[in-house]
């Protein structure tokens, strides 16, 4: 036996030193990797923030001129730019505590035994399963003040929805919420279903209340996982586009993304475009900087 | 040997020139995907069948069009020879170099009295009188009315109105007569409305529809010339019609903030108002009966008048122009030859194509052809556009941002919104450069 595995050790040094080194693996693997990377992340990256101290338009052929800050400047004093980062911070924060709130509370009724649990939980997902664009144009019917099912149901009449500059937004907010709550569930059973059971019999034995073991077991224990999904979704709901930009076009909809691609492709303003989208991409680590600070918070606890 | 490596050189060569040659033989128009697109397929067809030249007319969805040419004019590219370009490109497309300078063309073909005078002014010449032309007025177009003639010629619905207004019920000739009629018949219980209107911000959509009423009123943009816009785009005049406009909102159906020609068109086909604004091209689909089960009951009417007479409309519609990146730019100046001809411009009307040769649009034939192309011809000679600087689409975002909130919302006031627009208009000719 013994002489069997140092012949088939000996056949794998021998492979290796005909040719499958680290060195070589490196060579034909990761180097290209990384050239793909430098390539098609790094290199515009960069290009474009060389274009954002610049007034190029990339639908002029006029020479580009060196304007240092002045796009920085001009956007950070731009009261419209301003009105759309407040508008998608409404947005992130009603359709991230809704899907917390609603995803969280799925996996929670979930997490006990049910019959066809697994069924439903796979019908459960079924939304973020689907493109946005058909969710936007499916909640764009159900929406219809004339023929939708939304306002039938509740009772509505001719409620408008989407053509409301007061009530756009929040309709574009549960639709998010609807898609990406299962997300949130998916994850948070993941970590309820990691808590370990001792601790409830435990908690029974002390004779603790549901609240109790709520908040002194389930919640602190399944927290870790759950900022990760709130990461995710709130990263994914500053960048929305898709389902506001199909759903309505109120300008009280206009999140910082449409408001970037009309800059861009519509105004063909590319040079402050550029500089709009570092200043998006600031924001981002920013909030995702604090998220990720707390996230190890709670880890440590 | 000798003999056999001379013959490949010549198979060779041969396939060069044959490869050559049929490139040359090929022309690409790329256009918006719309039933003139599909017009303008079938009359290439019959230039294919006279010159051997195929020519395939490329679509793309109206909501990428804009976005898809100037990617592919800003890439040098030459997938396309020719594009069906928006009247507003003219002055992006013409500075940026992406347009073939067509003026010798026009003058060596006298297009400028060939061709209606206002498609010439407004798909052609950049900058403004300059004689300066960039496309041939192609799909000729601009913004009229249909209407529900069984509604309007109802015994009880004209006495019922005649009693309320005073005056008998018929396609309006004004304005005030059109928000007389979109009131009477708006009844939200029975689910009919008044009117339908544009509305859609996130082109030129609503831009369009309230330019209707501004230019009616006397009113005006701007000064095309000067870049003045002060006293202009929020004069009185303007504020009165974007008002109108704002009352005219409150008489279509629900849900209506987001409705551009597929909507409008909707609204008669499917009961829903007695009169519905859209452009002259998607008038052919109301006359279908395949397409409009109210077909025998629909008509048509030219936009109306402001209060002081005064009866403009709102300029659609696309000039063709040879882009500059374009490898087969000989060929396609002989295609343009072969288009503004009498008998192609006749020929392009009867396919459904809106000739923009002012003989053809002039001649009772083309006038009697369809229950609207009379209201077309009227409108064609009293046309307006919305600004063809390179800056358009910066404009014409900020007018949606400011005409939008009150036209939908009723926020603020209408002189608010002009206001806060001439000051943004302003500021914008002033990063350009152009009103220093």
């Amino acid at each position: 036996m013994a002489t069997a595995v140092m012949t088939s050790l000996d056949t794998k040094s021998r492979a290796a030193s005909r040719g499958m080194s680290d060195i070589r693996i490196r060579n034909l693997f990761i180097i290209p990797t990384i050239l793909f990377l430098i390539v098609f992340n790094i290199f515009p990256l960069i290009y474009s923030l060389g274009y954002s101290f610049t007034d190029f338009r990339a639908s002029s052929n006029a020479p580009v001129n060196f304007v240092g800050l002045q796009n920085y400047r001009e956007l950070l004093n731009d009261p419209f730019i301003w009105s759309n980062f407040a508008i998608t911070a409404k947005y992130v924060i009603v359709s991230v505590t809704g899907q917390v709130i609603v995803g969280f509370g799925t996996a929670m009724l979930l997490n006990r035994d049910i019959p066809m649990k697994g069924l439903l939980t796979t019908l459960l997902l079924l939304p973020m399963m689907l493109s946005m664009a058909v969710v936007g144009l499916f909640w764009k019917l159900l929406y219809d003040p004339s023929f939708g099912i939304i306002n039938y149901t509740l009772g509505l009449g001719s409620f408008e929805w989407l053509s409301n500059p007061d009530v756009a937004l929040y309709a574009v907010a549960i639709t998010d919420i609807w898609m990406w709550s299962p997300f949130v569930m998916l994850l948070s059973l993941a970590g309820l279903s990691a808590v370990p059971k001792h601790l409830y019999e435990a908690a029974a034995i002390d004779r603790a209340g549901p609240f109790y073991t709520f908040f002194r077991i389930t919640l602190p224990l399944v927290a870790p996982i759950l900022m990760i999904a709130i990461i995710f979704r709130t990263m994914e709901a500053f960048k929305t586009f898709d389902l506001a930009y199909i759903l309505t076009s109120q300008p009280t909809t206009e999140v910082i993304s449409i408001r970037l691609y009309k800059m861009a492709f519509q105004e063909w303003q590319t040079g402050r475009s550029c500089a709009l989208a570092y200043i998006v991409l600031i924001m981002i680590l920013a909030i995702t900087n604090i998220y990720v600070k707390y996230l190890n918070k709670v880890k440590e606890r | 040997m000798r003999k056999t490596m001379t013959g490949l050189i010549a198979g060779v060569g041969l396939m060069w020139a044959c490869g050559t040659s049929a490139q040359a033989q090929e022309l690409t128009i790329f256009w918006a995907e719309w039933d003139p697109a599909n017009y303008l397929q079938e009359l290439a067809n019959e230039y294919e069948a006279e010159t051997g030249v195929k020519v395939t007319v490329e679509t793309t969805p109206w909501s990428d069009f804009q976005t898809k040419a100037f990617t592919e004019f800003n890439a040098k590219g030459s997938a396309y020879d020719l594009v069906v370009g928006d009247s507003q490109w003219i002055g992006a497309a013409s500075e940026a170099g992406h347009y073939v300078d067509l003026t010798e063309f026009f003058t060596k073909h006298n297009l400028t009295q060939v061709m209606a005078p206002a498609t010439v002014k407004y798909y052609s010449e950049y900058p403004a009188n300059s004689k300066k032309y960039w496309s041939v007025p192609a799909e000729g177009d601009a913004v009229g009315w249909s209407y529900r003639k069984d509604w309007f010629e109802d015994p009880k619905e004209m006495e019922a109105f005649k009693a309320k207004y005073g005056y008998d019920l018929a396609p309006p000739k004004t304005w005030a007569q059109m928000r007389d009629i979109a009131e009477f018949f708006h009844r939200p219980d029975q689910k009919r409305y008044g009117i339908a209107i544009y509305t859609d911000n996130s082109y030129d959509g609503l831009v369009m529809g309230v330019e209707n009423a501004i230019f009616s009123f006397g009113g005006e943009l701007g000064d095309y010339q000067n870049y003045k816009v002060d006293g202009i785009v929020n004069s009185e005049k303007n504020v009165k019609a974007l008002e109108l406009y704002r009352e005219l909102y409150g008489f279509t159906p629900p849900g209506w903030a987001k409705s551009f020609f597929v909507e409008n068109n909707q609204a008669i086909t499917e009961n829903l108002a007695a009169m519905s604004m859209n452009y002259f091209a998607f008038f052919p689909a109301l006359v279908n009966e395949a397409s409009n089960p109210n077909a025998k009951v629909t008509g048509f009417f030219a936009n109306p008048a402001g209060p002081n007479g005064e009866q403009f409309a709102a300029l659609g519609g696309q000039g063709i122009s040879i882009i500059s990146y374009s490898k087969n730019q000989e060929e396609a100046m002989k295609f343009l030859e072969w288009f503004i001809k009498d008998e192609t411009q006749k020929r392009w009307a009867e396919l459904g194509g809106y000739t923009a040769s002012a003989k053809v649009l002039e001649s009772p034939e083309f006038q009697n052809a369809t229950p609207y192309n009379k209201a077309f011809y009227e409108t064609m000679f009293k046309v307006k556009d919305f600004w063809a600087t390179p800056e358009y689409a910066e404009l014409l975002i900020q007018m949606n941002q400011r005409i939008y909130p009150f036209v939908t919302a009723g926020q603020g006031s209408a002189k608010e919104a002009l206001d806060a627009l001439a000051a943004d208009w302003n500021a914008t000719f002033k990063k350009y450069g152009r009103n220093k």
